[in-house]
């Protein structure tokens, strides 16, 4: 017999907090078709999931999952501009867009790394249950991930 | 509304939408307070009521029936409804459809006696027992009434000692009282005038 949570409680605790780590990554717009994926694809998959599970760490992972989607679908399709505008465009949106694509194109666990602290603020221990490896490991990805981005951004 | 709640009903649509709205609560009002009630898409599956501890009744819903418990008002729409009516004395037998998924064996069998009690009238833990079909289980029939998953709509209410006392009611003795009260007076103006 299950000892998982009624359902209704993630999103009682962290629906606010998904929102705004998908708001970090994928930006406004993108967020809300994010969120309703995020949300059931968990419902879908909860009630097989171990009854030990970090829930939140659970819920921003797969919330990590459909923001690289969303990037990747948007690189594979990218929206036609008649020409580049010369200013850039004010407010911090497009700048945070900038970083998240470069975030999409690392690794796979350097992204994970990445999102996962800085998105959605988990802590290494944390980081490490959501990818399966240890705290080190979480460090080192991590690590490895700021240290491209920073080459990729300069 | 603020932006957050609209996406989560949206979610909720979404997931009533896929199939994937197992068990769908919401609270109403009563004349005794408010109540929880829980649907599935076969049916009601649970009436909480004021005195009982919302969030243990949340999480046996999701250990028996299912995790994927929402909080949704629309499908149970119609039980409101019903309620609303019974407890203004217009409504005498509930047309909801049941889902008993939160009992089972002889208690079942004594909480689906209980369903066919009339309006107005009552019966004894004794004369449960025996239509259950075990006259001297009057005990587990009274450990049945006190478990019935859905009070008001599965009326307990109506089953009392065979010595005329109360007996006892999940929802504390004033609530039996009053809603025996409340069908006996609605039966009382429904007897031929001369």
């Amino acid at each position: 017999m299950s000892e998982l949570p009624p359902f209704q409680r993630l999103i009682d605790e962290h629906a606010a907090e998904v929102m705004a780590v998908l708001r970090a990554a994928v930006g406004r717009e993108g967020a809300e078709d994010c969120f309703q994926d995020t949300f059931l694809a968990a419902l879908r998959a909860y009630p097989d999931l171990r009854e030990d599970s970090n829930l939140r760490g659970w819920l921003v992972t797969i919330a990590h999952r459909k923001a690289v989607d969303f990037h990747r679908a948007r690189g594979r399709n990218p929206v036609p501009v008649a020409e580049v505008a010369e200013t850039p465009v004010d407010g911090p949106e497009p700048r945070d867009d900038a970083v998240w694509v470069a975030v999409g194109a690392l690794p796979p666990k350097q992204r994970a790394a990445v999102t996962l602290r800085y998105a959605a603020d988990l802590p290494h221990a944390e980081i490490a249950a959501a990818l399966g490896c240890s705290p080190e490991a979480a460090r080192r990805s991590l690590h490895e991930g700021l240290k491209r981005l920073r080459k990729e951004l300069a | 509304m603020t932006k957050l709640d609209a996406s989560i009903e949206k979610l909720r649509q979404r997931a009533a939408a896929e199939g994937l709205l197992d068990v769908a609560y919401t609270r109403t009002d009563s004349p005794f307070g408010t109540l929880l009630l829980a649907t599935t898409p076969k049916g009601l599956v649970r009436v909480g009521l004021p005195n009982q501890d919302e969030e243990a009744l949340l999480e046996e819903l999701a250990a028996k029936v299912s995790p994927r418990v929402l909080e949704s008002a629309a499908p149970l729409d119609e039980a409101r409804r019903e309620l609303d009516r019974y407890f203004e004395g217009e409504l005498e037998h509930f047309e909801l459809a049941l889902d008993w998924s939160l009992t089972g064996g002889f208690q079942a069998k004594v909480q689906r006696q209980i369903n066919r009690i009339p309006y107005g009238q009552t019966r004894t833990y004794t004369e449960m027992a025996k239509r259950a079909g075990n006259e001297r289980a009057v005990r587990a029939a009274g450990t049945a009434c006190g478990r019935n998953p859905l009070p008001v709509v599965v009326p307990c209410h109506r089953v009392l000692r065979s010595s005329g006392g109360l007996g006892g009611y999940g929802g504390g003795l004033p609530m039996k009282k009053a809603l025996l009260a409340l069908e006996r007076s609605v039966a009382l103006d429904e007897r031929p005038q001369n």
